[in-house]
């Protein structure tokens, strides 16, 4: 990650007894990668800009009991993926249950569409229709998947951090993230799919 | 579909397999029966493709206008908000 490097020069003890200058730098440096998550996870951009204010505004009041073991990076992500988290659970709370989907249950990732649309032009497949596509899917995974692939494949932490982030195992994370991406997958192909054989530009 | 039983039981390791980080023995294992099955291949490369997709957008989101200056203000540092 680009912002851990600069994480290093934080000055922790400024940080926790509450130096302002300090915690400025500090909603700078991070405010943008937070808000990327927020929206990756809720696709709507009010609810994300909730989500990154609870965050730091969380982040200043704990800020005391960080205990420096993980990078001030991860602690941040934590409580973002808290955030976004909860926000969805209360969102689904009267419809659908989002309990963890058991991480063993192969049988769903079986895949079903076989096409290969590898051959289609990039511009192609990154048109903005297909960009908004690439969004809707993700906001299909459910919650305890998504949250995997945006911090892993979106923001590009490594396994070891995400586990650190989410408080789950390695094996967890690496089951997650395979489920994550064979559904990905799955609904891309099928709308890549439908692209090509209608022949006509995505 | 996948019909055959080794498709199946392969499925689980193309994700690390596409990462790279697929240990020895199950990653012969893996590309031996590439080898044979066009369909377990196409999976992989539209799996490669997908996951290729997502990082290359990821970096091509903006935070809209407005949302910095409105974060400092909510943390009580308009002061500190550099222009």
């Amino acid at each position: 990650m680009s912002t851990g490097k600069a994480l290093q020069d934080y000055s922790l003890d400024a940080l926790r007894a509450g130096d302002r200058v300090e915690f400025a730098r500090l909603v700078e440096a991070n405010y943008e990668m937070i808000y990327r998550l927020a929206i990756r996870m809720v696709n709507d951009p009010q609810d994300a800009e909730d989500i990154l204010q609870e965050t730091f505004l969380k982040a200043y009041r704990h800020l005391k009991g960080f205990d420096g073991r993980s990078r001030l990076s991860t602690w941040l992500y934590r409580i973002a993926t808290n955030e976004a988290l909860m926000f969805l659970r209360r969102k689904k709370l009267d419809t659908v249950s989002i309990d963890e989907t058991p991480d063993m249950a192969d049988d769903d990732q079986e895949p079903v569409q076989i096409v290969d649309w590898c051959c289609m032009p990039e511009e192609e497949m990154m048109s903005s229709e297909a960009k908004s596509y690439l969004d809707q899917a993700v906001g299909k995974l459910a919650p305890n998947l998504r949250v995997v692939f945006v911090l892993r494949d979106i923001q590009g932490l490594d396994t070891q951090e995400v586990s650190q982030v989410l408080d789950l195992s390695e094996t967890a994370v690496k089951t997650r993230l395979s489920r994550a991406r064979m559904q990905l997958r799955e609904e891309l192909s099928g709308y890549y799919g439908s692209k090509l054989r209608e022949g006509k530009p995505v | 579909m996948m019909e055959h039983h080794e498709c199946r039981h392969l499925l689980g390791s193309l994700s690390e397999y596409i990462d790279g980080n697929l240990e020895a023995d199950l990653c012969a294992e893996l590309e031996r029966h590439l080898a044979d099955c066009e369909n377990c291949r196409v999976v992989v490369d539209t799996l490669e493709k997908t996951v290729y997709l997502y990082h290359t957008t990821a970096s091509q989101v903006d935070v809209p206008q407005g949302v910095r200056d409105r974060l400092f203000k909510c943390l009580d540092l308009d002061d500190y908000l550099e222009k």
